[in-house]
């Protein structure tokens, strides 16, 4: 196949156009890199502040490690989150941000959203680096999960690059998407358990008199699965669900999959309408 | 021989949105997302480039040629026909596309030749090659924010052109830099051209374009006039745009107070019968017709001659040849009457003038209102604007050993 020819011999190109993602992300801030240390840092202790203070919610106690402490408990499912939220603003930006190079040079244009999604990794595991090391102070050993770790990052990734692909070239025909997207994440965001545990959420709900199996459908959040993932393996040190890694792998196939679909059906008129 | 590019019955269209609305409100209540024309900016173009051939595209704004350089550059993909090439295109169409702005010179060197299909390995061999062609090596390490925007297009010009491709695409981006930025550049296409590379070249620049290209596609509102060797297809080009200009009528700007109006401009030649053709050598005659309403106190008459490209061959004037009447009015004509027009074969615009002594006021200015051809004549000389009619002597000083 022709256009998989063509992503043959363009690693070069999406490691250069990585390295211009990071490089140029935090050029003229005076604390640069420290930034994305700084916000995650910010938000655990805003969240702590309101959830954890204010509103008592209870971190469990994690299984087997003995964890427990809200912080920590917070920052193993915001690092996941953080990600996905990114990837999502990333992939709006990446083809409307880039319309001077689109119509002027030529080159595979999913590569922008690949190299998006790779700074993002990056900084992710900055991130996960630090988060690392405050679990080990904190007791938590965690060294022998880092390989299953990095295998979460990559289904994850794969996810988000497809998720991307699909907004990437949507935003260009509809500028609405962006702003969709912002309230669809607020949603996403708290009908995923990052601020609570996910006991808080009843097995069945009653709505209009009708019973429903809402823990169940609540579930079914892809999103849900991937935050339990890592909370497992950073937060609980244990093996998640077999079903809930195949059931994360399938979305993430399945994104990449549609993404790449989508993005080729799309791409034709890039250069005319970005 | 090999074909560097097939171009097989390529269409494009483009859509002219009436209302230009991306908002998905506007698309839902209309049931489609905004109203548009199709608009064919390539109507079923055909040709071959061979290996290593210069090729230009010409013809007047609009006419596709742009459209189809970035199609074969594959950033426009055409609705229907196949471009088929080979080997790997660099293509100019504008300088420093990608870089940015925070990052330095050196970064953008490496991120720009990546955009272009170099690998790392290619560009470390290259980096300093490119730094020397660009002559930024002192500033190579800052960022390019801060460099010149002459700086900016020497760096991008200098990664472009040394990508290394089979096949150099090229839009209007020859006149770049300064005047040995420019030269360096000349050497190095002469350079790409005879090592055998396969360039494509579009510009509105005829003169540059007859000698530096072998063949020319002539393109008129997204059809394929005519291909072939570089003269003729311009010499076409020029008897087209001749023609155009006898149907028209008048064309060009005009502007002024209008005091006094030059109505009709004439050329004459040497039996004083109105012609649009001339040769080198001839006596020729311009007649200006004028009307003036009320008396103009010295005013004063001035043409003006441009070659097609617009340059400006010269501009003489009555106040500066001494011949300023002390009032002007009513009608009449003013002939500036050339004995030797000392012009080369090419096309020449007209341009003519009446202002107040000063030359502050302007009562009437007609920019580029006349447009005549100027034939092969005597003296025989062809190549420029002017011909000097100078003598050829040659005076051996010794003889040889028979």
């Amino acid at each position: 196949m022709s256009r998989l020819q063509e992503f043959a011999g363009t690693q070069d190109l999406a490691i250069n156009l990585t390295l211009r993602e990071l490089r140029g992300r935090y050029k003229k801030s005076v604390l640069g890199w420290t930034w994305s240390l700084l916000n995650p840092l910010a938000t655990v202790a805003i969240y702590s502040l309101v959830f954890s203070f204010f509103l008592k919610i209870e971190p469990p106690v994690g299984h087997p490690s003995g964890l427990h402490s809200f912080a920590l408990f917070l920052l193993c499912a915001l690092v996941p989150w953080n990600l996905f939220q990114n990837g999502l603003n990333m992939g709006l930006g990446s083809i409307v941000g880039n319309g001077n190079l689109i119509k002027k040079v030529y080159f595979p244009r999913e590569l922008l959203v690949a190299s998006g999604t790779a700074s993002l990794v990056v900084t992710m595991l900055i991130e996960l680096g630090v988060l690392c090391a405050i679990l080990l102070v904190a007791g938590n050993m965690v060294l022998p999960w880092i390989p299953l770790l990095f295998v979460l990052i990559a289904i994850e990734a794969v996810f988000v690059f497809g998720c991307a692909l699909v907004l990437s070239v949507c935003n260009v025909y509809f500028r609405d998407v962006q702003y969709l997207v912002a309230i669809a994440l607020q949603v996403i965001f708290y009908t995923v358990p990052i601020v609570y545990p996910i006991r808080y959420v009843p097995v069945h709900a009653t709505v209009f008199g009708v019973e429903i199996p809402l823990l169940r459908l609540y579930s079914l959040n892809p999103l849900v699965r991937f935050v339990s993932a890592f909370r497992d393996v950073l937060y609980n040190l244990r093996f998640p669900p077999l079903w809930d890694t195949v059931y994360i792998t399938l979305w993430a196939i399945g994104a990449l999959v549609v993404g790449l679909w989508v993005f080729s059906k799309l791409d034709r008129r890039l250069a005319e309408e970005v | 021989m090999e074909h560097a590019i097939v171009v097989d019955d390529v269409w494009k269209k483009f859509r002219l949105y009436d209302e230009r609305n991306q908002s998905l409100k506007a698309a839902l209540m209309r049931g489609r997302r905004a109203r548009y024309r199709e608009f064919d900016a390539l109507k079923g173009i055909s040709f071959e480039i061979p290996e290593g051939e210069t090729f230009g595209l010409i013809g007047e704004n609009g006419s596709g040629k742009s459209t189809l350089l970035k199609c074969i550059a594959r950033i426009l993909r055409p609705e229907r026909g196949t471009i088929t090439t080979q080997g790997k295109i660099s293509a100019l169409l504008e300088l420093g596309a990608g870089f940015h702005p925070e990052l330095s010179g050196r970064e953008n060197v490496y991120l720009n030749g990546a955009i272009l299909g170099m690998s790392k390995k290619q560009l470390d061999a290259r980096f300093d090659e490119i730094v020397d062609f660009a002559g930024l090596a002192e500033f190579i390490d800052s960022p390019v924010k801060n460099y010149s925007s002459g700086m900016y297009v020497r760096l991008g010009f200098s990664v472009a052109i040394n990508v290394d491709p089979d096949l150099l695409l090229v839009d209007e981006v020859l006149a770049v830099g300064d005047e040995s930025f420019q030269r360096k550049c000349s050497e190095k296409f002469a350079e790409l051209k005879s090592s055998g590379k396969t360039i494509v070249v579009v510009s509105h620049a005829l003169g540059t374009m007859r000698t530096l290209c072998d063949r020319l596609a002539l393109l008129e509102h997204g059809n394929l006039v005519d291909v072939g060797v570089s003269g003729e297809i311009i010499d076409e080009y020029m008897h087209d745009v001749h023609e155009d200009r006898i149907s028209d009528g008048e064309f060009g700007v005009r502007w002024g107070s209008g005091e006094g109006r030059v109505e009709h401009i004439e050329l004459l030649d040497v039996k004083q019968r109105p012609v649009s053709t001339v040769c080198t050598g001839d006596t020729v005659t311009f007649r200006f017709h004028y009307s003036v309403d009320e008396p103009l106190e010295k005013p004063v008459f001035g043409l003006a001659i441009y070659t097609l490209e617009g340059v400006h061959v010269t501009g003489p004037n009555t106040r500066d040849a001494g011949v300023v009447p002390d009032q002007l009015a009513g009608t009449g004509y003013v002939d500036f009457v050339v004995e030797r027009l000392l012009l080369t074969r090419g096309v020449y615009d007209l341009s003519v003038s009446l202002a107040d002594h000063a030359l502050l006021h302007v009562y009437d200015f007609r920019h580029r209102a006349f447009r005549f051809d100027v034939e092969l004549g005597d003296p025989p000389e062809q190549f420029g604007i002017v011909a000097l009619g100078g003598r050829w002597d040659c005076m051996p000083l010794e003889v040889g050993p028979a």
